[in-house]
């Protein structure tokens, strides 16, 4: 087709001449501001580049920029800035006894808010953010503890954690009674039903009985002659409404054959030990402490 | 409306008063109603997706309808299903009448695009749901779907290509500027990113070649060249053919288009280390990706003026005419969303947009905003054109149409701008006493209102396309056929 340019009725600018289709089009200037603009951000992008790392001088190195800037650098300044601003307290919480930040009301109130916020990033995924636990894993605003519920078994339980490797961790195990045949499915049926009956929920009187002897022989042991559990070996009490895995029948009977041996990480070995102390404050206070 | 298997039926002539040419438009129709019915498929998967982060349950316990499998379903959907689809049928409708010549290869080769690429779709998002993946985002198909992918892209670049040498213009118009350099700079991309090797050859997967930081960094310049593109370049291409004929003015400033254009081409494919702040990619590489974004933003805007200051002398058709509305309305989203997105690119404001929903939003406003509308607007004006009908069903419906989904755009973007920037200030927020104030957790659960807006938006949006099938079957339906010129029926009976 060929070039026709004419001069459009609303704009007065001309066209091309090109047409396609029916699309003609007109022959406008750039707009200035917007060449201008364009201009400006080329600008910024080259100061830019002269101030901050910007381009590669080999396999392994790059210019650095005029004024230094690393973003690892940018990261410790504002990290250290951080813990410079707490370190007074930190320092003091490090250096004092578990009893004395708990007498102390400055140290306490630190360690309730640095062990509410490092509760929340490491602890929370399994104790939930509340702190009342979940199945399988402790809830710990009750006065039912596992490992103690005193300063210094909280301490040692955070710190070194439970059935892990480190060498201090708490550590026991409960048999699987089914799967290594220890007992029979009956027996394990009628521990069951022992169990319940701590509680007064059997529901076979003459199972119960039977078990009740099982019990003494397999359990007893570890979690007391009336189920009253025992600390030093982290066995649950079996006679409170606290059930770590389940209270119903079905859930005692699967805890029984298989065992339950839940673990907790080792935290003195990713938190500083102030952190740690923190912790321990903050979840002694959350209302179970003894 | 016409099956598909209908549509593909054979070639029909389409002629034009003046100089007879044979259009291929039967794929074309197909192309666009596969372009409808992937877009409803892409919304609905999105607006269920949606529900499952405000309501957890729906992942009903299936490893098949979680939240991690179904995501892919709906970016695969509404990118490539819905995108892809509207990006080939218009540039093959495109391409014809700019060239005055019809498609290179005629109907049968076009027609082997078409059920290729459909293809290509069940393939990719049968894998996801069954959990066969890559893991790269917007390039999850395993090797076997990259490879017929490849067949078909190159297929489309025949047919594509083709045409235009064979063109019966001097010049080539500026809407297939922009379509090919989508076709070729997404065969490259394509290419580069899904280098990988199979584990075995009856095996679906595979290890890619490059590894660590270099993975995310080839990653992430296929990522956002995608977003420059398929959804950028290749949606312009669009705009620079329907806006001019919706409003019957000539393109406000061909020098503008010529300038932005190679301005546009040549910054983009260095902006890809944006979406790497802050990690292990080095930091000139990170500057430079964030030097680039920025001087992007005039080469983005140099579209938006093209687009919308053809209007000038036409704004009155906005009032009468709803489909103009939505190309219009498109670029005016457009225009948000590439100053969005050079103002997230700055390191310091992606600290703090980055890995939070301010991100999700910004890609909303591109997606539903500009990629959605201005599809819409090309859909409206093509359907009564091609099925040869004296326009659409109702206007009224349109307009309705138009303005739902524009409300739920607000809902969706306003949600995500809010939740977003929320929850990263909930992130860097300290005590008196210098610890965090906040756990994780808590950001989550303060998230939750505005999730179930965001679905409200969703819920605005896919009503506003169900409007759309409806009025579209009703004009091919109930319309009555355009009068002789160009009377494709009735020419294709008398040729048959």
């Amino acid at each position: 087709m060929p070039t026709k340019v004419e001069k459009d009725a609303v704009s007065g600018t001309e066209t091309t001449g090109h047409e396609w289709d029916g699309i003609k089009e007109l022959n406008t200037p750039l707009p200035s501001w917007w060449l201008y603009t364009f201009y400006v951000t080329v600008a910024f992008g080259v100061v830019w580049s002269i101030l901050y790392p910007s381009f590669p001088t080999g396999p392994n190195s790059y210019f650095g920029g005029l004024i230094g800037y690393s973003q690892r650098g940018e990261l410790s300044a504002s990290m250290a800035e951080a813990a410079a601003a707490k370190a007074p307290m930190v320092d003091r919480i490090a250096a004092a006894e578990l009893e004395q930040i708990r007498a102390d009301a400055d140290l306490r109130n630190f360690a309730m808010a640095g062990g509410r916020a490092a509760f929340g990033d490491n602890c929370a995924p399994c104790h939930g953010a509340g702190a009342a636990g979940s199945k399988g894993f402790p809830n710990l605003v009750d006065d039912s503890w596992l490992w103690g519920g005193s300063l210094s078994a909280i301490h040692q339980t955070i710190a070194y954690g439970v059935r892990n490797t480190n060498e201090q961790s708490r550590a026991s195990a409960m048999p699987r009674f089914g799967l290594d045949g220890l007992l029979t499915r009956t027996q394990i049926d009628d521990v069951a039903e022992h169990v319940l009956a701590i509680t007064n929920r059997a529901t076979n009187a003459a199972a119960a009985g039977r078990g009740a002897t099982l019990y003494v022989e397999n359990c007893a042991s570890c979690h007391g002659a009336m189920g009253e559990g025992n600390q030093d070996v982290g066995a649950p009490r079996l006679d409170g409404r606290n059930w770590l895995f389940g209270g119903d029948k079905a859930s005692v009977v699967q805890t029984i054959n298989t065992g339950r041996n839940g673990a907790m990480p080792a935290w003195a070995e990713r938190l500083d030990p102030a952190t740690v102390k923190m912790l321990t404050v903050y979840v002694h206070g959350l209302g179970g402490g003894q | 409306m016409a099956s598909v298997a209908d549509a593909l039926s054979g070639p029909y002539a389409g002629h034009q008063p003046a100089q007879r040419v044979d259009y291929v438009e039967d794929v074309v129709r197909a192309f666009v109603i596969a372009t409808v019915f992937w877009g409803v498929v892409g919304f609905a998967a999105g607006l269920y997706i949606a529900l499952q982060l405000a309501f957890p349950a729906l992942n009903l316990g299936l490893e098949w309808t979680t939240f991690g499998r179904l995501r892919p379903v709906h970016t695969s959907a509404v990118i490539f299903a819905f995108g892809g689809n509207a990006l080939i049928g218009t540039s093959l409708y495109v391409v014809q009448r700019t060239c005055r010549a019809s498609l290179f290869g005629g109907w049968p080769l076009a027609s082997f695009v078409f059920w290729g690429y459909q293809l290509f779709i069940v393939l990719a998002a049968s894998g996801y749901v069954l959990g066969i993946s890559q893991g790269k985002e917007y390039a999850e198909p395993e090797w076997y779907v990259d490879l017929w992918l490849t067949v078909v892209w190159v297929a489309y670049l025949v047919v594509f290509g083709g045409t235009i040498l064979k063109r019966n213009e001097p010049h080539i118009y500026v809407a297939n500027w922009f379509y090919l350099a989508m076709i070729l700079t997404i065969a490259v991309l394509h290419l580069g990113n899904n280098a990988a090797l199979p584990v075995s050859f009856f095996g679906t997967k595979s290890y890619g070649a490059a590894s660590g930081v270099q993975d995310a960094m080839i990653q992430w310049w296929y990522g956002h060249n995608a977003v420059g593109f398929f959804l950028t370049a290749g949606f312009l291409g669009i705009m620079y053919y329907f806006i001019p004929k919706q409003a019957e003015r000539p393109v406000y400033s061909y020098r503008l288009s010529i300038v932005h254009f190679w301005s546009l081409i040549f910054l983009y494919i260095w902006a890809g280390p944006h979406h790497l702040h802050y990690t292990a990619l080095p930091e000139w590489t990170q500057m430079l990706g964030m030097t680039f974004s920025i001087m992007l933003w005039m080469p983005s805007w140099g579209g938006m003026i093209n687009g919308i200051m053809t209007l000038s002398g036409a704004w009155d058709k906005l009032r009468t005419d709803p489909s103009l509305r939505f190309s219009v309305t498109a670029v005016a989203f457009y225009g948000m969303s590439t100053f969005e997105g050079p103002v997230m690119s700055i390191r310091a404001v992606n600290s703090l947009s980055h890995y939070t929903d301010w991100t999700i939003g910004h890609v909303h406003s591109g997606a539903m905003g500009w990629v959605g509308f201005v599809t819409f607007g090309a859909i409206y004006y093509l359907v009564p054109k091609l099925w040869n009908r004296t326009g659409l069903y109702s206007t009224r419906l349109v307009s309705w149409h138009f303005w739902i989904a524009t409300l739920g755009i607000v809902f969706y973007i306003t949600a995500m701008w809010v939740s977003g920037i929320m929850q990263a200030l909930m992130w860097r927020a300290y005590d008196e006493l210098g610890f965090l104030q906040y756990a994780f957790v808590e950001t989550v659960a303060a998230m939750h209102p505005f999730y179930v807006i965001r679905a409200l938006g969703g819920v605005f949006y896919l009503t506003g396309a169900l409007i759309m099938v409806y009025n579209l079957v009703m004009t091919v339906r109930a319309m009555p056929e355009a009068a002789a010129v160009g009377a494709p029926r009735a020419a294709a009976v008398v040729a048959a």
